[in-house]
């Protein structure tokens, strides 16, 4: 039974979105700015007027006010009460509900335990606690009164690259151990790939897509969520050798590339536009997943340049900053070396077992080079 | 190398030592036109101690005092009340807000004359005129202050359980604080500026009714004990809200 589940939802910015997260589950909903991705969270937890149904558990909950839902809501910045120390905050969700001040505090010092901020509890938001405590107060105190479902919208927004990272993994972690179904805002596809067990894709109000990342990443299903993905380099693979427990190499059509690996036949695999590097000289380090190839095209769109280059039979595309590129000085008809880091690199997997040719060698990195 | 320079509290006594010091200098020496209009600080001083003495001046200051008390007291409590429920709920802000815009701009002296002819002159009259004086500033900076507390952490109170009733006592007059305290401040010496000029224009009794006296008695050295008693008032008023705002806010802040 799904834990969390919309249908057929409409309000001012919402059509028709009908979209379930199962227990558990830690579902991404990505979306450019205005698509109403914080609107579905907002009916979620009836804090915004709508028509249809949602249900926790099965159970319609349209007719509950906000505080009666048991949703945790962790909004942009936390908004952790000022005037309340760590403690008092982790509390306020008990106290308003009357319980016992026994089992508050009981309560409370097994979170503060959980969360690792007891040395913080007589501290107050404003007066030291670092982004990544204020995180960690803000999720104790959501799910201080036993919330069924947590809603996160963008909580890393205004924090700097990596201390968000850091954030995201220990925010994964905590779900994991608290088992709640969670829904989580960003417009950030990297933030949603790393994070979600699906994606749910919002455009102007409406599910266009929902999934796992590979598979909307391979194939989206219209214009719209390919626009926001982007449009990545798609190569079909023509055999594969398997070269650890999680990694293999693909054979494409003119070059080779390792790429990760999860048991299963690799079917296709893709780069993102924006994850490929460019360089004029040759990289350093093994020559691997680094190809050589011939620059096609170069367009300009402010303040990005987009350039074709030619590798192997396949023709790649990649999306470079207008700054960026100009320090290159690359044009047209110029060799090139591109970089494929590994972890971009998305792999489609299928049950059926393909072109899988075994082998326990090591990559063949002569492969690798393409001599245009 | 540039030392940071130490600011010794004693330093902002300077300047008023020397001001006394020069004034008490310019009256000694006649520089100006006589003891008549510029009695020297000392003087001043022991005028101040005989009023004292005689009981005139801690009567008329405590006519005062309690015109003062009472009528900023009911006019920014009714203002605190009113102001939150304005502030808080949306559709009594609307209703109200037109007519009190209207009246806010009338100056509380303004109302003198008509209260005047109202409630006659009586002690209602002092304190009715510093009741208006305090009920605005005090309304519009709770509004503010409820208006101004970020929405998303009245949702999070909301989602977490919290009534209206639990978020307004718990969230939101808390967080409405700073700017409350800031109106109190402003109007805590507004009140006895207020006050004096009522006095002065139609009570028989309190301080600005004995500068009243004073000058027509061409007494300056009593009207500069009256300046001195109000300057102090205001000033003492003022810092003690000023520090009871800092006292409930500054741990958090």
């Amino acid at each position: 039974m799904p834990s969390v589940e919309l249908r057929n939802i409409n309000n001012y910015i919402c059509r028709d979105v009908t979209l379930t997260a199962q227990h558990g589950e830690l579902l991404a909903l990505m979306g450019p700015t205005g698509a109403g991705k914080t609107t579905l969270l907002n009916v979620i937890a009836g804090l915004v007027p709508y028509e249809g149904m949602v249900l926790f558990d099965g159970v319609p909950v349209d007719k509950l006010s906000p505080r009666k839902r048991r949703v945790a809501y962790l909004f942009q910045n936390f908004c952790l009460f000022p005037h309340m120390n760590v403690y008092e905050n982790v509390a306020f969700g008990l106290q308003v509900q009357g319980l016992k001040k026994a089992d508050i505090e009981l309560r409370v010092r097994e979170l503060l335990c959980l969360f690792r901020i007891e040395h913080l509890s007589e501290r107050y938001p404003n007066k030291g606690l670092s982004g990544g405590e204020k995180q960690r107060v803000a999720l104790a105190r959501a799910v201080a009164p036993w919330p069924k479902v947590l809603l996160l919208d963008e909580p890393f927004n205004s924090l700097d690259f990596e201390t968000a990272k850091y954030l995201r993994v220990e925010l994964v972690k905590l779900q994991r151990t608290l088992k709640i179904t969670t829904l989580y805002v960003t417009h950030n596809q990297r933030e949603a790939s790393e994070i979600g067990d699906r994606i749910a894709i919002i455009h102007q109000g409406r599910l266009e897509q929902v999934g796992k990342h590979s598979q909307v990443f391979f194939g989206p299903k219209n214009n719209n969520v390919s626009s926001l993905l982007g449009s990545p380099n798609i190569f079909h693979c023509k055999t594969f050798f398997p070269l650890t427990a999680s990694l293999a190499e693909v054979e494409l059509n003119g070059f080779s590339l390792v790429v990760p690996y999860d048991g299963l036949s690799i079917e296709k695999i893709a780069i993102s536009q924006w994850n490929i590097y460019i360089s004029r000289e040759k990289p350093p380090g093994p020559q691997i997943d680094r190809l050589r190839g011939l620059i096609l095209e170069i367009a300009y769109h402010s303040p990005i340049v987009r350039v074709s280059v030619s590798c192997g039979k396949e023709q790649m595309v990649l999306e470079v900053q207008e700054q960026l590129w100009d320090e290159t000085g690359l044009h047209e008809g110029d060799d090139a070396f591109l970089i494929l880091p590994l972890r971009w690199i998305k792999v489609k997997s299928c049950e059926r077992d393909l072109h899988c040719m075994r082998s326990i060698t090591g990559p063949s990195t002569t492969n690798h080079s393409v001599k245009i | 190398m540039n030392r940071p320079q130490k600011i010794r509290p004693w330093w902002g006594i300077l300047p008023v030592a020397i001001f006394l010091a020069l004034w008490e200098g310019a009256a000694r020496l006649n520089l100006m036109p006589g003891q008549l209009f510029l009695p020297p600080f000392s003087v001043v001083m022991q005028e101040f101690y005989y009023l004292i003495a005689s009981g005139v001046l801690v009567d008329n200051f405590l006519s005062s005092l309690v015109r003062v008390v009472i009528g900023f007291c009911a006019g920014s409590i009714v203002g605190l009340i009113i102001g939150t429920f304005m502030g808080w709920k949306e559709i009594l802000n609307k209703t109200f807000n037109p007519i009190i815009s209207l009246v806010y701009p009338i100056p509380a002296l303004g109302w003198l004359p008509l209260l005047m002819l109202w409630i006659g002159v009586n002690e209602m009259l002092p304190i009715t005129i510093i009741f208006i004086c305090s009920f605005f500033p005090v309304l519009y900076n709770t509004i503010t202050g409820i208006r101004e507390v970020n929405k998303e952490v009245i949702n999070t109170a909301r989602t977490l359980g919290a009534s209206e009733r639990h978020i307004l006592i718990r969230v939101v007059l808390p967080l409405a604080l700073p700017n409350i305290f800031t109106g109190l401040q402003l109007e805590a010496g507004m009140a006895w500026r207020v006050v004096i000029a009522a006095e002065m224009v139609a009570i028989p009794t309190g301080i600005g009714a004995l500068m009243m006296r004073a000058e027509s008695l061409i007494r300056v050295d009593i009207i500069i004990v009256c300046l001195i008693v109000l300057s102090l008032m205001c000033l003492l008023f003022e810092r003690s809200f000023a520090y009871l705002g800092q006292r409930f806010t500054s741990k958090w802040k």
